[in-house]
């Protein structure tokens, strides 16, 4: 449903300002929203202040020396640091990325990060993205097939696997799913552009032979319809890649096989 | 201290929404969809208003001289101006998603393109129907 105000209990307030860092020359100022499960207050956004000299380039550098040097209690997931394990999905700036790829150098003022948007939040900038994967599980993206097994592997041809191009990389972050509208105001029941981008992935695989039953799946006002080609996933994703393309090509694939 | 958790289930209750308007930066054709929504329902106020000036032509002249004299006021002037516009950004809106629909300018920059497209387009037929509109007057 669409609701443009946050409810009581998820307004920000203003939070702590945390000591500047002694005797450092370049120091940046971080804004970053923090939620503790077990004070019963409000998320309050709390500012931070960065010795750039003593901090890498990115933002992930810049909130684990935070989280060393100033507030152990600030909470974030993290793992790769090199954009490929997406769980350093967070709204940075502005906009949904991955903060272990996102180039402070590109970002003017303070820098201020919050969790994914219109998530419910774990802690500080941990999301819960329980629906989400639910919602991925729902595609069912494994190979389906009815051809008996062959002796060795699923054969594709070159130009046949060149179709999966612009979609396998996907990490499955949520940056493009949390950036729509859209499913912003109907997550429980549109299935968002990564788990569309997903779909679209197995549904263009020539080894797949349970095409018909994936449509059939997505054929519903809302899993599929409900995007109105916003376009805010294919301006946001980390990676380069194109929710939104992706979805136009699954309604072509149900105009297509009407016909 | 504060109290410990009850259980679990408690604090996922009592989760907050993380901010979503409140601090995602405005996209071009994030802006475009919005324009489109809004002018779509300024069409169906603007076509309530034709409805009236038909029904007035049908019924006598006291009522035609009366929509005519609303019509042609100042404020009936800006009304009519705001319905040309919202008319030809929706339209011009409708081909763009008519494009998108077939996967066609879905890469930046192009789809940023045609949200540009959208705006001086809609502006650009605004002003040449309100010239030619003054200019045979």
């Amino acid at each position: 449903m669409v609701e443009f105000a946050l409810p009581k209990n998820s307004r920000p307030t203003k939070g702590k300002t945390w000591p500047k860092p002694a005797s450092a020359k370049n120091v940046r100022e971080f804004r970053i929203y923090r939620w503790n499960p077990d004070d019963g207050q409000n998320p309050r956004i709390d500012t931070y202040h960065v010795d750039m000299d003593d901090c890498g380039p990115m933002v992930l550098d810049a909130i684990i020396w935070i989280k060393n040097k100033v507030d152990p209690t600030l909470t974030f997931r993290r793992s790769c640091r090199e954009g490929i394990c997406g769980s350093c999905a967070m709204n940075i700036d502005g906009a949904n990325t991955l903060a272990c790829t996102k180039d402070m150098a590109t970002i003017k003022g303070a820098v201020a990060i919050y969790p994914l948007p219109h998530m419910p939040v774990v802690k500080d900038l941990v999301p819960d993205l329980t629906r989400f994967y639910a919602q991925h599980a729902s595609i069912e993206p494994w190979l389906k097939t009815v051809s008996p097994q062959p002796e060795k592997e699923w054969r594709q041809s070159h130009e046949d696997r060149v179709k999966l191009d612009g979609l396998y990389e996907c990490i499955l972050c949520a940056c493009c799913s949390t950036s729509c509208p859209s499913y912003w105001w109907n997550g429980d029941r549109y299935l968002g552009p990564a788990v569309l981008l997903q779909a679209y992935r197995w549904l263009i695989d020539s080894r797949d032979e349970a095409t018909g039953e994936r449509l059939d799946n997505l054929e519903d006002p809302f899993r599929l319809y409900r995007c109105h080609t916003i376009m805010n996933c294919a301006k946001t994703c980390p990676k380069g890649l194109n929710p939104a393309k992706a979805i136009a090509e699954i309604k072509n694939m149900m105009v297509a096989r009407q016909i | 201290m504060a109290e410990p958790n009850p259980s679990p289930l408690a604090a996922e209750a009592r989760r907050p929404l993380s901010p979503h308007l409140q601090v995602y930066r405005l996209t071009l054709t994030m802006m475009m969809s919005g324009i489109h929504r809004i002018t779509g329902m300024g069409l169906y106020l603007g076509t309530l208003l034709l409805a009236w000036w038909l029904i007035a032509a049908a019924t006598d002249a006291a009522s035609f001289e009366t929509v005519s004299w609303v019509m042609s006021s100042i404020i009936g002037r800006l009304i009519l101006l705001g319905f040309t516009w919202a008319l030809f950004t929706h339209m011009l809106g409708g081909v763009r998603h008519f494009i998108w629909d077939a996967g066609i300018g879905m890469e930046h920059p192009e789809r940023e393109y045609l949200a540009h497209m959208t705006i001086w387009g809609g502006l650009a037929l605004t002003l040449i129907v309100w010239v030619i509109a003054y200019a045979v007057r």
